[in-house]
Order: structure tokens, then C-alpha cells, then sequence
């Protein structure tokens, strides 16, 4: 994966004059470039129509692709409304328990996970390969062989409906993810540099700190974006373990205006669109080390 | 010696944190589930708190739901991840090239891959919708289908629906591993091959497939042990219906644990499934460990 940049910008620019049949090879790419940016982004502008389309538009007959008319008070309803029974003000709040949840599993499986990572990658301890497939296999879990049990120690405790055991929850798989993709990533890195500093007489910790952690810290935004991504699109636990306004996250808001209320194309779009919105900036933004976090965790070279 | 024993304490201590959160929240439900498996805990059943032994495991193999339940699934995550694998390096292969605009569809290309789920699942269902979606409206503009369809109310389609935006989110990201794995080839080799007479085919299959056989593998691994067990999609665009067509084995679990309350039913899917996600995670560390030998 490293040495991947090398021929994308190799040699100096120059322009060769292409043979007829480059040419024509050449229209028959962008040909099928265009036909890929189509399927790629047709269903995305229509979400995007279909929230500043009027209802009458949307359930025209034949459809009218291209709207005469646009509204955005949709989306001024989700940020406006304050009747707490309306549609648009659950989803919103829902919105907000997502950001937090996401933020808190984000940091405490990047602090935690981090430091377990470094361990299988650097520290010598006894059962090392065995308790690495453990972890692999809990991220790999389907979260029903557990949900039973968990659905009634939740009752019991009192932890229904509320945000920190929701947390947790999505640490317990989040956490072997990050491990898995981190040590792969520490590995790679060269044992010489600690071998260097320990000599200079920095003790095992400062090392981690001072040296190791600065090196890793591509790889550590790269899986900090992948666990935010994940904890963002987490449904199953939601659906089972959240019910109010205390904890309804996003992935819930958004089915409920499928199924409870009348089916509402726009705001389902528009819900559509402001749910989506955070994740897509994010992997547009730091595109490059997302690519590199999942291929670390997946394929080796 | 003594050092060997700092190592594991500093090991222990990097360890504990994630250890406690992680087996804190698995190992009890997870062996209190296969408890459940072992014993009757229905609710609604006569039998309930007797010793069951793997009565409840024969007679889920024994039971044609079951089989039925497994096949969907395999169809699912067959047809899903082959479409995946096949249109991801088809793509990636057109986006390793040069031409006008193809830095930008390499950047745009991860769109819906960032789309959640549970978005991708509405924005299908509405764009399938029999009665006001827009594919039914432009496939009767281009005349491909005479009146509008009902593509997700017809037992014969829904599944290939959920299939439809399965693959629309996830291709890209086997496009991203293939493209990662494509830059890794050395050009001179296609340049060579061309001299020596080979055709692009010819260098398809002898250069770029072998190339990026390993990525293909764990590509179609690890996405196969995430379609198995795939159930957020299924309960935003079908609940498993029309007529049970999409009812998969995650599906049923959830409908036998939170429908039905058949607890111990459940707990014995669950416990297939989780066997079966198993031998899967075993094939892939196979896998990635041949890679590293390699």
C-alpha cells in the first residue's frame, strides 16, 4: 500500500500524440466514466430534489425530473420545530444523541484500543495469537448472539433508553476493530526507533508517547473516522435498546418516518440528506486516510 | 527473566482498558445465549425452564424454514458480494487508466459508501416505490416497462431490490481495495506484454488478475461474513416480506426473539449463525496469513 503513489505522479509531464486507436480508446473511457458518475450520483441528487420538491411534484404522474418549483421548509422545519411530538423535532434531537454517542465511542476506542493495539504489536506477553482471534472473531460477532441476555441484564439495571450504555455497547465491537486495524498498522512500524530512544534512557511509556504515537497518528485519524463512521450508522442495538428522545439516534429517527408516521417522501429525504451529510464531508475530506485505514486492516502487500 | 516479566505487566496495563469494556459487555450474554440454547426459556411455551439438550438445535436443522431461511440468505450475500467483487474491479481497472475527468470520479466514487445504511435503505425504497418512484417513472420513459411496478411488493423482486442498493453502497469499496492493489503493478510489466504481442485480455488475466488475486480473496471473505449477518437493510425495505421472500437467517432470529418471544429458538439461530461467522473468520486469517508468507 506505501509505495502506491509512486507511478500515479512518476515521470515528467509530457504529451504524446495519441494513435488513432488510443483515441478512441481513450472516448470509450470517458464514456464509461460518465455512465459511472451517473449510477453513482443519480440516486444522491435525487434524494437532494426530492427534499426541495413540492408534495404534489413528487407524486406526480408522469414525474416531472426537473421541479418548477423548489421548498426548503423542510429543512427549516427540522431546524425550527419545538413541538416535541412533531417528526422533524424528534429527528433533530436524534441527530444530536448521534453526535454524542459517536464522539464518545470515537475517543475512548481510539484512547483504548490504541494502547491494546500497541501492545500486540510491540510487547511480548504470553497467549498473544490466541487472544488476537478473539478479538477478531468479537468484531466479526453477530450482535444476536448476544442480544437476549443483554436485553435483560439492560432491564434489570435500569439502562434502557439512555445514551452511556449505548456507548458501551458500540465500544464492544468498535474497540476489536480498532485493535485489529492498529496493530496491523503498528507493526510497520520499525522497533529500531524505540530500540533508540530507550537507549537515550526514556523510559517504555515516554517512548509510546514521544515517539511511537506521532508516527502512528495517520493511521490513529484513519481509524478514529472509521469508528465515528461506524458508530454513526449503528441501527441494530439502537433499534432494540432506545425508545425516547434520551437516546434516539439518527438511524432510528430515520426509520420511524418510514414506518410510524405517513410516509413523507420529502422529509424522508431530507432526513436522508442532513444524516448523511456528516459522514460523506468526513470521507470526502480525509478520503486518503480512510482508504489507508481500511486496506491496513485488510490487505497486506 | 525480569524483563520478561515487565514485558507482560506493561502488557497487562496497556491491555486492560479495552479488555475490561470489550469481555464486560460479551462474556456473560454470550455464554448466557448458548445457556439458552441448551435449555427452554419460551416464554409462551408449556415446556419452559426444562432441560432441553440440543433438541432445539435438531429441530432447527430438521425444520424447512430453516433451509428456506439459510437459501435466501446465501442468495443474498452470493449474488451480492459476486456483483460486488466483479463490478469493483471492473471499475477500478477503468479508473486506473488516464483520461480527462478521472480524478474526479476517483474522489466521488466513495459517495455512497458513506451514505448510512439506513439511508441507503429508504432512499431505495422510495426511489423503488410502485407508485410515485422515479426508476418506475424513467423505465417507462424509456419504455423498458409498460405500466409501473410494484418492485418491492413482488416476491420475485424484492430480494434482488435489497441486492440493487446493497451493491449501489458497497461496490465502492471494493473499487478502493482494487485500486490500491492495482497501483501496486509495476507498469513496465503491461508495456512489456505489449511488445511481446499481448492484447489487452491477454494482459488482464496474466497480469492485472494475478496481481490482485489476494485482495479479491479478502474482499469476498470479509464481505461475505457481513452479508450473512446483514439486517439493517432487510428491516428498512422489506421486514422480511413480501410473503416471507426476503426473510433471511439474521432476519428471523430478530423476528423469533422480538415478535414471537421464541427465546431459546432464537438463541440457537444466533448460535448458527455466530458458528457460522466462525469458520468464515478462520478462513480469512488462513488467508491473510498465506499473504504474509507469501
Amino acid at each position: 500500500m506505501k509505495r502506491a503513489a509512486s507511478n500515479a505522479t512518476a515521470g515528467p509531464v509530457y504529451k504524446p500524440r495519441l494513435s488513432a486507436r488510443a483515441k478512441r480508446m481513450r472516448a470509450l473511457e470517458m464514456f464509461l466514466g460518465l455512465i459511472l458518475a451517473v449510477i453513482v450520483l443519480a440516486p444522491v441528487v435525487w434524494m437532494l430534489l426530492s427534499s426541495v420538491m413540492l408534495p404534489v411534484d413528487l407524486t406526480a404522474k408522469p414525474l416531472k425530473f426537473i421541479p418548477d418549483t423548489l421548498t426548503f421548509e423542510r429543512y427549516a422545519q427540522i431546524f425550527r420545530s419545538e413541538t416535541s411530538s412533531d417528526p422533524a423535532y424528534v429527528f433533530r434531537m436524534a441527530l444530536g444523541n448521534s453526535l454524542i454517542v459517536a464522539v464518545c465511542v470515537t475517543l475512548l476506542s481510539l484512547v483504548t484500543g490504541t494502547m491494546a493495539a500497541y501492545a500486540f504489536a510491540h510487547v511480548r506477553f504470553r497467549g498473544k495469537g490466541p487472544l488476537m482471534m478473539v478479538i477478531l472473531f468479537t468484531y466479526m460477532l453477530p450482535p444476536a448472539a448476544l442480544i437476549i441476555p443483554l436485553y435483560r441484564i439492560f432491564t434489570s439495571l435500569h439502562w434502557l433508553d439512555r445514551k452511556a450504555p449505548l456507548i458501551i455497547l458500540y465500544l464492544s465491537f468498535i474497540i476489536p476493530f480498532i485493535i485489529w486495524v492498529m496493530q496491523d498498522f503498528f507493526g510497520s512500524i520499525s522497533r529500531t526507533f524505540e530500540e533508540a530512544a530507550q537507549v537515550d534512557g526514556a523510559t517504555r511509556l515516554q517512548t509510546l508517547i514521544h515517539i511511537f504515537l506521532p508516527i502512528a497518528r495517520p493511521g490513529a485519524i484513519a481509524t478514529g473516522i472509521l469508528a465515528f463512521l461506524m458508530s454513526w450508522d449503528e441501527f441494530f442495538y439502537a433499534l432494540i435498546f432506545t425508545s425516547s428522545l434520551n437516546s434516539k439516534t439518527m438511524t432510528i429517527a430515520i426509520e420511524e418516518f418510514n414506518g410510524k408516521f405517513t410516509i413523507d417522501y420529502g422529509m424522508i429525504s431530507t432526513a436522508g440528506i442532513l444524516g448523511s451529510l456528516i459522514p460523506v464531508l468526513i470521507t470526502v475530506i480525509f478520503q486518503k486516510y480512510i482508504v489507508m485505514g481500511m486496506t491496513a486492516g485488510g490487505v497486506k502487500e | 527473566m525480569r524483563l520478561r516479566k515487565g514485558e507482560e505487566r506493561y502488557a497487562a496495563g496497556l491491555l486492560t482498558p479495552a479488555m475490561l469494556i470489550v469481555f464486560g459487555v460479551i462474556i456473560i450474554p454470550i455464554i448466557t445465549t448458548f445457556i439458552y440454547t441448551l435449555v427452554n426459556i419460551d416464554p409462551l411455551s408449556s415446556h419452559q425452564g426444562e432441560f432441553a439438550g440440543l433438541s432445539f438445535y435438531i429441530r432447527t436443522l430438521r425444520s424447512s424454514e430453516f433451509w428456506a431461511d439459510l437459501g435466501r440468505t446465501l442468495h443474498f450475500t452470493i449474488a451480492s458480494t459476486a456483483l460486488e467483487t466483479i463490478l469493483g474491479l471492473l471499475i477500478a481497472v477503468l479508473l486506473n487508466q488516464k483520461f480527462p475527468g478521472v480524478a474526479i470520479l476517483r474522489s466521488i466514487i466513495i459517495i455512497p459508501w458513506a451514505i448510512p445504511t439506513v439511508v441507503n435503505g429508504s432512499l431505495w425504497k422510495l426511489m423503488l416505490n410502485g407508485e410515485y418512484g422515479v426508476i418506475n417513472a424513467v423505465l417507462e420513459k424509456l419504455h423498458l416497462i409498460s405500466s409501473y411496478q410494484s418492485w418491492l411488493g413482488n416476491p420475485k423482486t424484492a430480494m434482488w431490490c435489497i441486492i440493487l442498493a446493497d451493491t449501489w453502497k458497497m461496490t465502492p469499496l471494493a473499487v478502493i481495495f482494487f485500486l490500491a492493489a492495482l497501483q501496486g503493478i509495476d507498469q513496465s510489466i503491461y508495456e512489456a506484454a505489449r511488445v511481446d504481442g499481448a492484447g489487452a485480455l491477454k494482459s488482464f488475466f496474466s497480469i492485472t488478475f494475478p496481481a490482485v488475486r489476494p485482495t479479491m480473496m479478502v474482499i469476498i471473505v470479509m464481505r461475505t461474513v457481513e452479508k450473512f449477518k446483514a439486517f439493517d437493510i432487510f428491516y428498512l425495505m422489506t421486514r422480511g416480506g413480501p410473503a416471507n421472500s426476503t426473510k433471511t437467517l439474521m432476519y428471523d432470529t430478530y423476528l423469533q426473539a422480538f415478535t414471537n418471544l421464541n427465546f431459546s429458538e432464537a438463541a440457537t439461530l444466533a448460535y448458527l449463525i455466530a458458528l457460522a461467522v466462525a469458520l468464515l473468520t478462520l478462513v480469512y486469517i488462513r488467508l491473510m496469513r498465506r499473504e504474509e508468507n507469501a
